[in-house]
């Protein structure tokens, strides 16, 4: 125990370099993802069959690949047709599209949860298709999406430690490192491991505070 | 101000209307009844765009209904519906509801609106009720504040779906009263409706739809009293003596 303190502090501020880097994947390929995610789920319930069927084609596919491809493919392929990317930014875009796909299925199942009369009633009103998206679909899906967003939240923060794969030095990557350098897998890793639950937990508690809520409704 | 000229409208091979040529004139009040399944709500949805027709014309003051066309969405700004289930924004407050489509669609200053709306509200008997979400109104409550959002628009005309037939029955009277006030105010309405008492004491002139086409039209008192069709016969009589 005593040796697990005093490799700890030791340790810490390198790993702390890591959890800048995971909370910095993580937010970058959250704000992605949402906005590809909405830009999917907007095309998927556009109601024109080519755009809906691009939309399909291109979810199906992200979701078909593993993650760690996508991500080489980002990193070690593009260069190859002239776009050479940082690491840091091909795991931001490699997690963001990865992800996209999932946060489109999921904003176009709160979009499909709307009832039809309410659309219509708005059609009725003379409101066309993005008026009917903003002033009726999107305030009232927001809150049904809401719980699966805050879950797909906490799934990117772990999935974020794929982008070691791409030598992005995050808390994984970091923890990797130091350990296979000392030799002390135990006290890195249950770091390395408590880190993530700082930065989890919260993020479950507040999953927990959103579906309590969405259950009231 | 509507005219519909030999409309057709198929669903898959199931043809619902086969060759409707109506006209309804300015302060008219015209009610559509018939069997379910006659057509009467989906030629309804076809006069404000919300159901394609086939073939034919709807014209609303010289004006050709193209649901597919961006003209539509002016069309709809001078047609308003009332839906038999409400329809109303369920996160928005009753007067949120009514001020929807003039601050959002037409862009009346929301002042002004938000003014118009309450005295719309209040006219539909829901003063002190603004603030209300749906959820917390009764059905006649609701279907109020859908005519009071319907009238916001400042239509020309108003189409009326059924618009009692979601309602518990002692709730009914609420809403025919506030329609029978339009239509001594002048209002154009088509209404597509059940209720028989309503289309004597109100209604200029009632449409008896079935299977897709005009059966019997006239007078209202005259048609529901002294109707001329042996299928118009029957439907009244089964109407009017359910037991």
């Amino acid at each position: 125990m005593e040796h697990f303190l005093s490799d700890s502090a030791e340790f810490l501020p390198i790993l702390l370099k890591g959890v800048w880097l995971t909370i910095l994947v993580s937010l970058g390929s959250l704000v992605l993802s949402t906005i590809l995610g909405l830009f999917w789920a907007f095309l998927r319930v556009s109601g024109l069959w080519p755009l809906t069927l691009a939309s399909r084609l291109v979810v199906n596919l992200i979701r078909g690949i593993p993650i760690i491809v996508q991500l080489f493919y980002i990193y070690f392929v593009l260069p190859d047709f002239g776009v050479a990317l940082t690491a840091l930014q091909a795991g931001i875009i490699g997690l963001g599209i990865a992800y996209s796909a999932y946060q489109a299925e999921n904003f176009r199942a709160g979009i499909e949860a709307i009832d039809p009369g309410q659309i219509e009633a708005a059609h009725a009103i003379g409101m066309g298709w993005w008026l009917v998206m903003r002033r009726v679909i999107l305030p009232q899906a927001v809150k049904i999406v809401l719980p699966s967003y805050g879950n797909i939240m906490i799934m990117m923060l772990k999935d974020s430690s794929q982008a070691s794969t791409i030598t992005v030095a995050e808390l994984a990557l970091e923890g990797k490192l130091i350990a296979s350098s000392t030799f002390k897998n135990t006290t890195v890793f249950t770091l390395v491991a408590l880190l993530y639950l700082c930065m989890s937990v919260p993020l479950i508690l507040l999953v927990g505070h959103l579906e309590r809520r969405a259950g009231r409704r | 101000m509507i005219e519909l000229e030999n409309v057709h409208k198929s669903f898959g091979n199931h043809e619902v209307i086969r060759g409707v040529s109506a006209t309804v004139a300015r302060g008219e009040v015209v009610c559509v009844i018939g069997p379910s399944g006659s057509g009467k709500s989906t030629l309804l949805r076809c006069i404000n765009g919300l159901e394609r027709y086939d073939a034919g014309a709807i014209r609303i003051e010289g004006v050709t209904v193209d649901a597919a066309a961006p003209s539509i969405r002016a069309i709809r700004t001078q047609v308003s519906m009332v839906f038999q289930r409400f329809n109303l924004f369920p996160h928005r407050s009753a007067l949120e509801n009514v001020v929807e489509g003039p601050i959002f669609v037409k862009g009346e200053p929301r002042t002004q609106s938000l003014e118009r709306g309450r005295a719309l509200l209040a006219q539909v008997g829901l003063a002190g009720r603004e603030h209300e979400k749906p959820g917390r109104l009764s059905g006649g409550q609701q279907q109020r504040v859908a005519i009071a959002r319907a009238l916001a628009m400042r239509p020309k005309a108003i189409l009326f779906d059924e618009p009692t037939s979601a309602l518990d029955p002692e709730l009914v009277g609420e809403v025919l009263g506030v329609m029978r006030t339009l239509a001594e105010q002048g209002m154009t309405m088509v209404v597509v409706t059940h209720e028989m008492g309503f289309a004597r004491e109100v209604a200029d002139r009632v449409l008896f739809l079935d299977g897709g086409v005009i059966v019997e039209q006239g007078p209202a008192r005259a048609l529901l009293s002294d109707p001329q069709h042996p299928r118009t016969q029957d439907f009244l009589r089964r109407v009017l003596n359910p037991i």
